[in-house]
This record gives C-alpha cells, structure tokens and sequence, in this order.
C-alpha cells in the first residue's frame, strides 16, 4: 500500500539524523570537551564548555521573563472566558506564537541592543523569552479550563478569598500541565539560533556577564558548521549530539514524568 | 421555644430573566434540622446558595429582601467572612484531590492563611473528623490523599472539611443524591448526630429522607414558600393543598 | 477528645479572629493584576508591529512599494530590492509544500482512518514529534553535510553547475521539517470524519480507497488546506535550516538548482555587517514583510480550523 510506505518514508529522516549525529559526534565527546573552551583555528582540541553554559544562562533569563507573565496572562485568559479583550489577547498570542524566530531577533536588537550599545545575553534571553511566552500561556489557559468548577466552589465555600483559591487550589491542581508547557518552551528555544545571531551574538569566551554577548550552542553549531575547518566541523559534530540529546531528552521527560503528576478529578 | 439563628426575610432572586424566588419568609431554628424540598427548579438549591452568597458566582445574579444570621445582615457583611460561619456540603463530593485528608479537613485554616500550632490542628482534624463519622476508618491513612476512599466517605471528608471551621449554620445541598442506599443512610444518621452542634439546612428531593431526618420542612414551588411547619405534622397532615399533592407524588 | 478548659478558649479565640480577618490582597486588585498581564501580551504584539515600521521607515520612504519588485540587492550602491529573496522564499516554500504534502497526507490517512490507536500509531506519532523538536541549526547541519554532496552528484548527472547547495536542496530540508505539522492537522481532521458518512459509502460497496477519496477527503479538505497554510507559515519563517544550504547568493535564482537566498536567510546571513542605516532599514523591512506575510497565512489557518470545530 502506497499509503504505508510512504507513511514510513517520512519518518526515515529522523532516523537518519540520529544516525549521522551520533556516529560523528559521539567520539567527540570526552570530559575534555564539555568543560573547555574552544581553541583559535588551528589548534587541536578545544571544547563546548561557554557554549554550553551559555545556553543555561540564556534559558535561564528566557525562564525568568516569561513564566511570571505567562502564567498570569494565562490565568487571566482562563478566567475570562467571554469577552472581547480575553479574545483580542488571545488571537495576540497565537500571532505571537507564529512569528517568524528571526522577527523577534530582530526585536530584540531594537529595543535591547541599540539602547545598551551592545550584543548582550540579557537580549538574547529576552528574545528567547518572547518565543516561550505564547507557549506558557496557552498551557496555563488550557490546564486551568479542564479543571472543575466544584473545586473552586469547594474553596469558596470555605470562606476562601478569590485570588487565594485561584493561587492556593486552582494553579496547584493544574501544576502539571503548566510544567508541561513550561518545559516544552524550554526544549524550544534551546535549539533556537536565529534570534540569538544578533542579540547575544556568541563569544568564544567564557562569560557569564548578561550584559555582554555569550555563546551558545545552536550558535556555536552554526558557527562552526559553516566555516571552512574541519576541525570545527568535528566538534561541531560533537556540540549537536549534546544539543540533540537535550532537546528530545527533555521532550521525552516531560511527557513521562508529568504524567504522574496529573491531578485526578 | 426554639430559637432562630437564621432568618430569611422578603427574599427574591433574579437570574437573568427568570425570577427563581419570590418574596421567601422562612425562620430557620437554631439546632434543628430544617429540609428545604420541592420539584426540580423550585428554587431549594438557589435558597441556600444565596444563604451563603454564593450565587454571586454566576453573573447576571440579583437578590432583593434581607437574610439575617444572629440578627445581623449577611449581605451587609463581607461574603468572605458570610462564608466562614455558614458552611456548605455539596451534592457532587469535592475534596480537594491535591490534598491528603489531614489537609483537607484543616484546608480552611490553611487556605485562609490562619496559622494554627501542630497540636490545635491535630485537634481539630480529629474532632471534625470524628463528628463526621470518619475518624476511625482513616485514622491511620491521615496524611495520604483522600482518592482512595469511597463515595461517602470523601461525602464525610467534606462533611469535616466544613465542620472545622466552626460554622454557625450547615447547607447541606442534596448531600447524598450521588450516593448508594447503604452510605446515604449513613450519612442520614450522622446528620441528625450533628444538629447538637450545628443549625442544618438540608435540600433534598427525597422526600422520604425529609420525612426521616428533618425536625422542620419548608416547601418550595416556583419559587414561592408553600408551607413550613414541624416534619411530623408536615407530612402526615399538609395544611396546603399544593403540599398534600406533591406528597402523594401528583407532580414533581 | 476532651479538651482542657485553655485549649478550647484558645480554640474559641482563634476562632473568633479567623471569622473577622480580611484578606491581605483583595478580589478587585489581584483581578487588576490579571488584566495588566493580559494586556501585557496585546501591547507587546502592537509594540513589536509598530517598532518594525518604525525601524524600516528610511527604507519605506525611500522606496516604497518597488522594493518588492527592485531585482538588485546592491549595499554598495545603496540599492536595495527585495524581489530576489521574494522569489526565494517563494520558491522553496512552493517545493518544500509539495513534497511535503506528498508525505503529509498519506500520513494523515494513515492515522486518521486506518490506525487512529495502536502501538504502530503512537510509533509514528512519537517519530513526527520527535522530527518537529529538533533544532533548525542541525537539520541545516545534517543538510549541509549529508544532503548537498548528494545533490551536488545528482546536478553533476544532469549536467547543472553542481553548487549542492541551492533552492533545490532547501527545499528538501524544509519539506522534512514542515511534514509533522500538517500531518498531525490533517490527521485530526481526517479522525473527526463522521462514521456513518464512511459506513453510508461502505454500504454501497465502495472500496477502502474509494472511500478515503471520495468520501472522506472532500470532508475534510477545508481542514486538510488550514494544514497546509500553517505549514506554509512555518516554512516562510524558517531561517536556520534553509541559509545553510541555499547558497546565500543575492540574485533572482535562474532555476530550481540555482543557489539563492529567503527572506529570512539574507536577514540571518548580513545582519550583523550591515553598515548604514538604510542597508540595516532595508533588512528591518525584509523583516516586516516576513512578520505580515506569515502573520496572516497563520491567522487564515486558524480561522479555518476554528470553524471545523478541531483543536488545532
């Protein structure tokens, strides 16, 4: 059947990609690798070490910006079912969602790189942020509107004040679904290179000043992939398995472990 | 005679379009049990959720005429602080499933932000508890969550839950239409064991329930107040005729 | 269960407190802090529209609707036309939608009628997931690397200049990467088949086949079109994947295996070393275009997803 083996045609990518990664790049990977940093041209060896703190610290501002917001926003969305302006903001965050990553690069440069009068991990957070923003919210809203009406009434009735059983009763019980979509947003934007080309620019330093620029490792894989050295090519071979495996091992985590925490009504 | 803890004076209600209640007159007295009953859409479940302000959840909700707890105005009061001292049990049990028990029956004190010592809460956990019937059966599971009980034991968990925090007066909203024959008739006693304690209302559509639980009955038609009197004579001899009908199972 | 006579006053007490305590942060305020979030996201989605034509205006002024259609992207000279990049864009969504729905809708089919559960279904569905979360930058890595030595071999066969790189090999890699997302829409769609329409064709001894063409696809062809306009939105954003291997040449491409550049790749590729405030205005305008173009094929998609009633 046509149908079938075409089916199956298109998932044979994926399996391609995991196999050319990991051969290239697992003999890249040592102790060495993960925590120096990289070599100038034409030495040997060198590591992904800034890179890969980088991108923690670069996730980690993304996180700080847009989980408050998200979350709130996605409360409000949830409470307000009807109305115009719950609507509006709405169709804001599905545009926002499909807003082209390098649009929000340059956004970002705008607003953060011109007034700073540098490339900085704050701006490459920020941008980062701005992509995990949408996601946040759309969990938030959805985990909050499939939780039962009797349990906020069951909080009321005991006297509990609105904004202390939306805080202590309803966004408990839909923790996990909100972790869901936090962590999800997180495996996006870690693999995120385009809004970081001019925001946090990379560095071949350590750096761990937000306000200057900083690597990470999807810049760092497109950095080297492009340039003519073989050598970087290697270990850029080797910065894509880690990133690899980050990013579908967390995919992978997040949908087993916040099973468990799924609340039963 | 009996005293009155609870007064509802001229009451109406308009949700929406619909008026749900007209003009109630009804003396709750202190320590009994009062059953509210009528055919569906009488107004029996909206009579006692305005009793505690809670149908100011639904929008569109307005109430006109007094409703007065020991001689004070409810509506006049915060309904946060309404809420504290007239507790509610609804007819869907709803614990909260993130909690285990202990915390369940303290959730009020918790919630709320009122500190309490250890001790003083494991004091009121096992009091309420044990009014609501329930300490033995989960004395020794306290501190894990409460989906492992049964129908009517989460309905007692509920049942406590409200005890703790010291009501005045106890809405009881058709407590055991989602229950099998064998818990509702426990939960029946232990509704009777509690009036010592507490002023009940409880709605039901089970007259036979009224007739076996209830030291008062107000019945409700359309809305209005048909008839309220001692249970015992209510439903050997109704004074109304509308009454007698709704007995005999002529409508409703 | 007897108290001492001191610990139910002390109960009492509290009590008596607790009845008349009033919350530390009241109903009106904290409900003003949930619409101030909200309308957080409604001035941001304003402010990011406003700041790209503010930012491109020296390039709007200057050249005004022909910078669509100008054919020369020239920072020497100071001339900036964006008709190459247009055609780029267009082009490899254009391939890349084609492929892909070649795949994505067999695909859709397969779920949707004939293994909606099943460990075969969750395998499949697993994979798509797994294919939508991996980087850009390393497909465009695995296309660089694996793809274009093939593609440079196949232009070599057919007597092309074998550049590897290019609109064709583009194309390749953004079909992969755009299959999951009208595959899983199309599935949906193609699941929310009523029944007794498929069991009225059955019944009067339609094939399997025949059913799937000419029951089920017609109903679900609107959804099956919002696939594929949002699959659309996403290849036209996509920057990472597609400047590694298009060629970054800044001429209208002459054909499919000519190098060229999108929209978003020549933004990706000069960015950094534009000088002048009207080279930066000109791909801060490139970046308006993209924002609009996507923003409405995006909300197209949804409006018609919206109306089937599936959760897109």
């Amino acid at each position: 059947m046509i149908i079938v083996l075409l089916t199956f045609c298109s998932i044979l990518p994926m399996f391609f990609i995991l196999f050319f990664i990991t051969s290239k790049g697992i003999s890249v990977i040592n102790w060495r690798f993960l925590t120096q940093l990289p070599r100038p041209v034409g030495e040997m060896g060198g590591g992904i070490s800034n890179a890969i703190i980088g991108t923690f610290m670069l996730i980690g501002i993304a996180t700080a910006i847009s989980i408050p917001i998200g979350i709130l926003a996605g409360i409000f969305l949830s409470e307000n079912r009807k109305g115009r302006l719950a609507s509006l903001i709405r169709l804001c965050v599905e545009t926002l969602q499909g807003v082209p990553s390098i649009v929000i690069g340059i956004i970002a440069y705008i607003w953060l790189v011109v007034s700073m009068g540098s490339f900085s991990a704050a701006s490459g957070g920020f941008a980062l942020g701005l992509m995990m923003l949408p996601v946040i919210i759309t969990a938030t809203e959805e985990t909050l509107k499939l939780i039962p009406e009797s349990l906020r009434e069951a909080s009321l009735a005991l006297g509990v004040s609105y904004p202390r059983t939306i805080l202590k009763v309803i966004l408990p019980a839909g923790v996990s679904g909100i972790v869901t979509g936090i962590l999800l947003s997180v495996a996006r934007v870690a693999g995120e290179t385009a809004p970081l080309l001019f925001t946090a620019f990379g560095s071949p330093f350590m750096n761990l000043n937000i306000l200057k620029p900083m690597n990470s490792l999807p810049l760092m894989i497109f950095n080297y992939a492009t340039s003519p050295y073989p050598e970087w090519h290697t270990l850029a071979w080797g910065a894509s398995f880690i990133l690899i495996v980050f990013v579908l091992g967390l995919n992978l985590f997040t949908k087993v472990v916040t099973r468990r925490w799924k609340v039963q009504f | 005679m009996e005293s009155t803890v609870l007064r509802i004076e001229n009451f109406s209600a308009v949700f929406g379009q619909n008026q749900v209640l007209k003009g109630v007159n009804l003396s709750i007295p202190q320590n009994r049990i009062t059953a509210v009953m009528g055919p569906s859409g009488c107004g029996k479940t909206t009579l006692i959720r305005c009793v505690n302000r809670m149908h100011e959840l639904t929008p569109d909700a307005t109430v006109s005429g007094r409703i007065l707890l020991d001689g004070e105005d409810i509506y006049a009061t915060d309904p946060i602080i309404v809420r504290r001292q007239i507790g509610m049990v609804f007819q869907r049990r709803n614990p909260f499933p993130m909690m285990s028990i202990y915390d369940n029956v303290i959730a009020g004190y918790n919630l709320n932000g009122i500190r309490l010592a250890k001790n003083e809460k494991d004091r009121v956990v096992e009091e309420s508890l044990r009014k609501a019937a329930l300490w033995e059966e989960v004395k020794g599971a306290l501190h894990r969550r409460g989906s492992f009980l049964s129908g009517g034991q989460q309905q007692r968990l509920c049942i406590a839950r409200a005890l703790a925090m010291q009501p005045d007066v106890l809405l009881l909203d058709e407590p055991t239409s989602a229950l099998d024959p064998k818990s509702s008739s426990r939960i029946e006693e232990l509704i009777v064991e509690l009036k010592g304690a507490v002023t009940i209302m409880l709605v039901t559509h089970n007259t036979g329930q009224a007739a076996r639980v209830s030291d008062y009955t107000a019945f409700l038609y359309l809305g209005e107040l048909i008839e309220f009197g001692p249970s015992g004579k209510m439903f050997t001899a109704p004074k109304e005729k509308m009454t007698e009908e709704y007995l005999t199972g002529k409508f409703g | 269960m007897n108290h001492s006579r001191a610990e139910v006053l002390v109960l009492e007490a509290k009590t008596e407190t607790m009845r008349w305590r009033k919350p530390a942060l009241s109903e009106p305020s904290f409900r003003r802090i949930l619409s101030v979030a909200g309308a957080f996201v409604l001035l941001l989605l304003l402010a990011i529209f406003f700041s790209l034509i503010i930012a491109s205006y020296p390039a709007i002024q200057s050249f005004g609707i022909r910078f669509l259609f100008g054919s020369t992207w020239d920072p020497v000279r100071s001339e900036f036309g964006a008709f190459p990049f247009v055609v780029g864009t267009l082009a490899t969504s254009f391939f890349a939608l084609v492929i892909s729905v070649v795949f994505s809708i067999p695909i859709s089919i397969f779920l949707g009628e004939y293994s909606a559960r099943g460990t075969t279904a969750t395998f499949i569905k697993s994979m798509l997931e797994l294919l939508a979360g991996v980087p850009s930058v390393i497909y465009g890595f695995c296309g660089l690397f694996i793809l274009t030595p093939l593609v440079r071999t196949l232009e070599m066969k057919i007597g092309v200049a074998p550049y590897g790189v290019g609109i064709f090999t583009a194309s390749l890699v953004l079909s992969i990467m755009i299959i999951p997302y009208s595959a899983s829409i199309g599935r949906e769609v193609i699941s929310l088949v009523p029944s007794d329409l498929k069991e009225a064709a059955f019944s009067l001894g339609a094939t399997r086949f025949e059913v799937i063409r000419k029951v089920i696809l017609p109903y679900a062809k609107s959804g099956i079109v919002a696939g594929i306009l949002l699959s659309l939105g996403r290849a036209l954003g996509e920057t990472m994947a597609v400047t590694m291997v298009i060629g970054n040449s800044n001429f209208i491409p002459k054909g499919i295996f000519s190098p060229a550049n999108t929209l978003a790749s020549v933004i990706a590729n000069e960015f950094t070393e534009a000088t002048g405030s009207l080279y930066l205005a000109s791909l801060i305008e490139l970046g308006l275009v993209l924002f609009i173009v996507t923003t409405v094929i995006n909300l197209i998609g949804k409006l018609i997803i919206r109306r089937m009633g599936v959760e897109g």
